[in-house]
């Protein structure tokens, strides 16, 4: 019983780490962009939520509605005015660029926040639980961001597949020399796409910061989390992504089983064995050019 | 060698070069004689700015010209920096001895790494050095040998083994940092100039096109890892011998260890020998100015590196070398055409004839 | 020869390089309203990096292409689209992960009000309507460069620019394709097709154009050039 609360815990982590890694998905999808400061960027915005709180007393559910579009805008501006810049044959530019910029928001938030840790306060919602049995109990919250991981990448599914944004962001993935002939602006749909991706990061963010402690310094830590459940679910594939978080989250639970400090090695050591096994994922599909 | 021929020379020396060769023997010669005249503060900045510059040219050799961008380098410093306290104290090896064989332990777990590591490219690359590097700080705070999470210091009675009285001690240390400086650059400089240079430079410049010319690039790139790492791993030990203390999070750190020298190559240029060079300069200056400025350093340093990224990606020596047609370290083959010994009769006359 | 008013597409002097390498040594070149325009040439001769010029895909100054006009040279490539400008790539360059009905409704994606629509271009190519649920490149050669030809329609281009519509077809294909030409024409659309077939050029074009290491070597309209002229200015001998 034990061990299927651990699982079952895990499940729902990894859909935390779903959310924080389909950002990182979409904008690989769209521009074979890896962004180094999108784990800093989920810290950024837990910040931002901290902030809000703070600042107006709002629920921190609610105060989403002002850091997802405020996320969402400073994607934008991120694409526009720097990252389509380093864009091309070189992979040099955006990886030095994102991870000079994972440096600087890091030291931009330990200035004006200073090291401590700090939380998110839900109320009532931390605690609350649905009993099952005896010994195993799904926290309300937990399962909300479950859910809304569930929710988020089946939007985005739909988004894909079924808009005409969603056509230009898959046309500009597979050529986007031709999309250009198409009428589409590069320049303003990856700005789009990297929008979308800190729209998500906002969620994920928030819903990081009322789960556990948070400080400017564990973004790089989200990153990698983030990275290794787009590698394991499979390049290109949302859904798995979501499969890779909920592997991660999974095998962090049972790594914490083992041994209290046991928990992300175990997570690590979980993705270095599905990238020995299977390199390209489990469920791959965008080829990596 | 024909008459007519004599026109043009291959030809790696430039005019620089060999002043500079000059210059650097006497700055050399200087800096080796400091203990006999220097305070102890400038001998400790000296090994900073000694192990920082061999470990940007290390990470020049890989990301610059095997196209190898790891953001994981941490990962041999911190084994390096460990494997010196397990032969000094455990093994009872004199400590400068360790410091070649901390780079030999390093460059073995660098061969498991790279079975790892290499199976991502370019982008995902860089990343999975880093989960590596994290995978080694998280199993190194489990060893409770080691010091567990806090990790451990270097006892006295194994420094004072180091040599007799602090001033031969310390002085031990700073010229085995001279030495590891010059011996990376000298590493590097010769492994360019050797054949698997020119297999190096046809990685950097086009990954497609050397594989279509014949160059094993995976097995060149696999050297070239195991190289940085065993390098690596010899700074970890220098770096680590003049702290006296290692935990993990100090030795697997990735602002210490892989931020600043990436930003260090950046801003001097990367893909050069002097880059690094010149990247470390602006690097020990701006520390220096910025010094009660807390972690607005590193916020202004990682500006600078982006905005080289952006505006000049071949960085200050880039630029420099650009202005002034500047080359300190020839690995380039130049054809050179000597007017003075150009003939189109002598041309003519030895057509067709065989070289001796 | 002076374009006059009625010229759609102009450029003078374009130049055009790919690094140190320059492929195109002033062009001038002119394309009337309601025309039908081929550009002949060896390989390398520069036809295909002209009409990349042209949409914007390789850098130009401002003033060597006007479209109605106006200087266009300066624009990249997706406002030169939205202008009326359509390419029809060489290769057909189809997106592989859209389907044939994706990849046409693309080509209306900096759409401008005209008689092509999905509907016409499925009257015009009927395989287009069957097949619409496959992935485009699952399509044969023939039947993409149907769909290629589809999805630059599907932006009702004042000028429909086509590389190579030949490339690699056979040759009872080919005729297919060059069949639809008439049509396109019919609803006013200027058109340049860029050919290595001579005989299949001149048969559709109302002047041609022929191209030799990036410069113009012939002009004219096709019963006014001889075999010998365009021989000779196709392979320079």
């Amino acid at each position: 019983m034990e061990w299927l609360d651990a699982i079952i815990q895990g499940i729902l982590l990894g859909g935390l780490y779903a959310l924080f890694a389909t950002g990182l998905s979409l904008i690989f999808g769209v521009m074979r962009l890896v962004n180094i400061a999108h784990g800093d960027l989920i810290v950024l915005a837990a910040f931002l939520g901290l902030a809000m709180v703070n600042g107006t007393g709002v629920h921190p559910l609610l105060s989403l509605i002002v850091t997802v579009p405020v996320m969402a805008a400073i994607g934008y501006a991120l694409q526009r005015g720097i990252l389509n810049l380093t864009l091309g044959r070189d992979i040099l530019p955006p990886l030095l660029v994102t991870f000079g910029l994972s440096i600087i928001i890091q030291n931009v938030l330990l200035e004006v926040f200073s090291a401590d840790t700090q939380r998110l306060k839900a109320g009532a919602l931390e605690t609350a639980s649905i009993a099952i049995g005896d010994q195993i109990a799904i926290g309300w919250f937990p399962l909300i961001v479950f859910l809304a991981a569930l929710g988020v990448i089946a939007g985005l599914q739909l988004m894909l597949f079924r808009t005409r944004l969603g056509m230009a962001f898959r046309a500009t993935s597979d050529d986007h020399r031709t999309a250009g002939l198409m009428g589409i602006d590069n320049r303003h749909v990856f700005a789009l796409a990297m929008a979308l991706a800190l729209g998500v990061v906002a969620l994920a963010g928030t819903f990081m910061a009322i789960r556990t402690n948070f400080s400017p310094a564990i973004g790089p830590a989200r990153l990698l989390y983030a990275f290794e459940a787009v590698i394991i679910g499979g390049l290109g594939s949302l859904w798995g992504t979501l499969a890779g978080g909920v592997i991660l989250g999974v095998a962090q639970a049972i790594g914490a089983k083992f041994h209290p400090g046991g928990q992300i090695l175990a997570g690590h050591v979980a993705f270095l064995i599905v990238l020995v096994l299977r390199p390209n994922g489990l469920f791959p599909r965008t080829r990596d050019r | 060698m024909s008459e007519g021929s004599a026109a043009y020379r291959v030809e790696r020396g430039t005019r620089a070069s060999r002043y500079g060769a000059l210059v650097a023997v006497a700055g050399l010669a200087v800096l080796i004689s400091l203990p006999f005249w220097g305070g102890r503060a400038d001998m400790r900045t000296i090994v900073e700015i000694a192990y920082y510059l061999a470990l940007a040219q290390l990470w020049n050799l890989l990301a610059g010209y095997a196209g190898l961008v790891s953001v994981g380098q941490q990962a041999f410093l911190g084994l390096g920096g460990y494997a010196l306290f397990v032969f000094a104290m455990n093994a009872g090896v004199h400590p400068i001895a360790a410091i070649p064989l901390a780079g030999i332990a390093a460059a073995l777990f660098a061969v498991p790494t790279a079975f790892i590591v290499f199976r991502l490219r370019g982008a995902y690359f860089a990343i999975g050095t880093w989960v590596v590097a994290e995978v080694y700080m998280l199993s190194f705070a489990q060893v409770s040998a080691l010091g567990g999470g806090s990790g451990m210091s270097l006892p006295a009675a194994v420094v004072k083994g180091i040599a007799q009285g602090r001033m031969w001690r310390e002085s031990a240390i700073y010229w085995t940092g001279l030495a590891i400086a010059v011996g990376a650059i000298a590493l590097v400089y010769l492994l360019l100039r050797s054949r698997h240079g020119l297999a190096l430079t046809a990685i950097r410049d086009s990954e497609a096109a050397s594989g279509s010319l014949g160059v094993d690039n995976f097995r060149t790139k696999i050297w070239v890892y195991i190289v940085a790492a065993f390098g690596t791993g010899m700074v970890g030990a220098l770096v680590f011998l003049t702290k006296l203390r290692i935990s993990p999070e100090a030795g697997f750190n990735v602002v210490d260890w892989t931020a600043n020298v990436i930003f260090i190559v950046v801003i001097g240029g990367i893909g050069t020998i002097e880059g690094p060079i010149v990247g470390v300069i602006v690097f020990f200056v701006l520390r220096e100015l910025l010094a009660d400025f807390g972690s607005w350093y590193l916020i202004v340093l990682g500006g600078i590196a982006v905005l080289m990224m952006l505006r000049a990606p071949q960085g200050v020596w880039g630029l420099i070398a650009e202005r002034f047609d500047l080359r300190f370290f020839p690995v380039q083959r130049r054809l050179v055409f000597d007017p003075a010994s150009f003939s189109f009769v002598a041309d003519a006359d030895k057509e067709g004839k065989p070289e001796p | 020869m002076s374009a006059g008013p009625e010229a759609v597409l102009e450029t003078q002097g374009l130049t055009a390089s790919y690094g140190d390498f320059q492929a195109l040594f002033g062009i001038d070149l002119h394309v009337r309203r309601g025309e039908t325009v081929a550009i002949i040439g060896a390989n390398g001769a520069g036809k295909s990096t002209f009409l990349r010029s042209v949409v914007g895909q390789l850098p130009s100054a401002r003033e060597q292409v006007s479209f109605e006009g106006e200087p266009i040279g300066h624009l990249p490539a997706h406002e030169i689209v939205r202008r009326g400008i359509a390419l029809v790539p060489e290769g057909r360059l189809l997106f592989p992960s859209l389907s044939v009905e994706e990849n046409l409704r693309m080509g209306a994606y900096g759409r401008r009000a005209g008689p092509w629509g999905i509907g016409r271009v499925h009257e015009l190519f009927p395989v287009l309507a069957e097949r619409r649920a496959t992935p485009g490149t699952a399509l044969s050669g023939g039947e993409q460069q149907m769909c290629a030809i589809g999805r630059a329609l599907m932006s009702n281009p004042v000028l429909l620019l086509c590389d190579e519509l030949s490339l690699g077809l056979a040759p009872v294909i080919i005729r297919q394709i060059y069949a639809v030409l008439p049509t396109i024409v019919a609803e006013g659309t200027t058109v340049v097709v860029v050919e290595q077939d001579i005989n299949q050029a001149l048969a559709v074009a109302d002047r041609v154009y022929c191209f030799q290491e990036g410069r113009v070597s012939l002009q004219g309209r096709p019963e006014d050039v001889s075999r010998e002229d365009v021989t000779r200015a196709y392979f320079g001998v």
